[in-house]
């Protein structure tokens, strides 16, 4: 068999896949790929350049690129720092507050949404304050957006730096310290450089994730054209009423999505 | 090692993080899960339908309070029936009907929204318009920024939520802004009349159009302000029998019992007009 042909090193181990592995797998990859297929086949080919030249589209496709970029950028400037602090260092309760970090990962966003709203909106906790302090209101705005993006994507950035410094040798960094670098100067020049790549692969994860959110922003920045409506919300209103368009918008995600993989599979995602 | 064994957790758990966090993005309202066990007998003859069984009543957001009242008295009144609901944007649960989702009964909260329907003859009875249901301006309790008009709501620091056009409440409410000449950016369109009330309710903005049954539903939380140009967006609601209905005595019968006397009493005391 072919299977077995292109993989002799594999194969040397049994003389053939077994069934009931091979199965499942296929199963599993017909899956993962038939909505896809779907996708395009149904899409309104013909339609498409009509559909592609709504400026709405591009709205919504400008703002989800901005702040899905801007959540990155939010969730390196904190996210590292946060993986340093529960990976270098030891203090009473980190365990707490790594399950903490980690809790925003495993809610459904929605909920992370209504806490949001609860904490930072016009009448939350933070946001009562923020409001009569400075003005400053936070839902339905686009910075709104950022921050609902940000809480959602920054727990994947966290879990993977803190994975990459753990991984990293300290001795480098006691080196470093023997030789009279302060703390910080180690940190900049010996440990950032060391954890590169996986930095890099966590900002990518996170950047995809708050490509993709929906629950957390809808709920948080609400819905509005231009300002607040990310891709994945158009998509889903556009669902409601014209389903070409929600294929159009769609594809215009996957080909994103496409070409962000494609761009990175040789630094971070491919299999040794 | 240590260190391997640390990294290869982290490494899983991620990937499992990240499976979860991706599915976990879905903003159905569903009271129940789409009910897909419906039993209903449709041997029952159509002329004296016996209801027995699940039906499953897909509904306008703003029908949530009276349809749930509803459902309890028909329960009660057919012994052996259970009655679910999904509520949500009209134009979203057509289009789940449209795609197949397996309702029993379908009320709108606009014809054009039914139209999406039986245009894909997916109703197996012409729509019948049940109510009427009229817009109010909802505002904060005690009116904090005294709105008193549409033309109030214009008004630059005036943070304002609306229906997204594509849903009733959307529609009428832009019907009504065009009447009176008003143009407004609202900070959010929401995806149906219930999330936008909820904004006000949470005091993130300052007004809202929705209906009078939504301002009355929502119990002394939120204040209604009536304005004239209401009158030129009336929203009919109309209701009719699923094609593919999995249990059609049963719809048979829900429908008959929301048209009885005792149903319109249920939906007149709440807001709605008899049509």
């Amino acid at each position: 068999m072919r299977l077995i042909d292109t993989a002799p090193v594999r194969a040397k181990r049994g003389s053939r896949i077994p069934l009931a592995l091979l199965l499942p797998a296929l199963l599993g990859l017909v899956f993962l790929v038939l909505p896809l297929a779907g996708l395009l086949i149904r899409a309104p080919w013909s339609a498409m350049p009509s559909e592609l030249s709504s400026p709405a589209v591009w709205d919504a496709l400008r703002l989800s690129l901005i702040c899905a970029t801007s959540a990155t950028g939010v969730s390196l400037v904190l996210g590292v720092p946060l993986a340093w602090l529960l990976a270098r260092t030891e203090f009473p309760g980190r365990r707490v507050i790594r399950a903490l970090v980690t809790l925003p990962l495993v809610l459904p966003p929605v909920v992370g949404g209504v806490a949001l709203l609860l904490a930072l909106g016009r009448n939350g906790i933070v946001g009562r304050w923020l409001d009569s302090a400075f003005g400053i209101t936070l839902p339905f705005t686009t910075t709104g957006v950022v921050i609902a993006e940000a809480f959602v994507a920054m727990p994947f950035l966290v879990i993977s730096v803190e994975g990459a410094l753990r991984a990293a040798d300290p001795r480098y960094e006691e080196a470093a310290a023997t030789l009279g670098a302060s703390r910080l100067t180690a940190f900049r020049r010996v440990t950032l450089p060391m954890i590169a790549p996986g930095v890099g692969a966590g900002a990518v994860l996170a950047w995809a994730r708050a490509l993709g959110e929906f629950g957390a922003t809808i709920t948080f920045a609400g819905n509005f054209p231009g300002k607040t409506q990310t891709m994945p919300l158009a998509v889903y209103l556009a669902m409601e009423t014209d389903p070409d368009t929600a294929i159009a918008l769609s594809l215009v995600l996957l080909a994103v999505s496409i070409a962000v993989l494609v761009g990175l599979r040789d630094r971070w995602m491919s299999t040794p | 090692m240590t260190t391997t064994r640390s990294r290869t957790a982290a490494a899983t758990f991620a990937v499992l993080a990240l499976a979860v966090g991706l599915t976990a993005c879905s903003s159905s309202k569903s009271t129940t899960p789409a009910a897909s066990g419906a039993s209903g007998s449709a041997a029952a003859s159509a002329s004296a339908p016996k209801a027995t069984g699940t039906i499953t009543v897909f509904a306008a957001a703003s029908l949530t309070g009276t349809f749930n009242d509803l459902g309890k008295k028909f329960e009660a009144a057919n012994p052996g029936t259970t009655v679910k609901f999904n509520y949500g944007g009209s134009s979203a649960l057509a289009q789940s009907i449209v795609s197949g989702a397996p309702a029993d009964v379908f009320a709108a909260a606009s014809p054009a929204t039914m139209k999406t329907v039986t245009d894909a003859k997916d109703t197996a009875t012409d729509p019948k318009v049940f109510v009427r249901n009229t817009l109010e301006i909802a505002v904060p309790k005690g009116n904090p920024k005294n709105l008193t008009s549409l033309q109030a709501l214009a008004a630059p620091s005036v943070k304002v939520a609306l229906c997204a056009t594509q849903v009733p409440c959307g529609s009428a409410a832009q019907t009504a802004l065009t009447a009176a000449g008003v143009k407004l950016t609202p900070v959010t369109l929401e995806q149906d009349v219930k999330s936008a009330l909820t904004k006000v309710e949470l005091g993130e903005v300052d007004a809202s159009v929705v209906y009078q049954t939504d301002v009355q539903a929502a119990g002394g939380k939120v204040d209604g302000v009536n304005f004239p140009e209401a009158a030129k967006a009336i929203n009919d609601y109309p209701i009719a029998e699923v094609a593919k209905a999995p249990n059609a005595a049963g719809a048979a019968a829900f429908i008959a019992f929301v048209e009885s006397t005792e149903g319109m009493q249920v939906l007149t005391a709440a807001g709605f007009q008899a049509p």
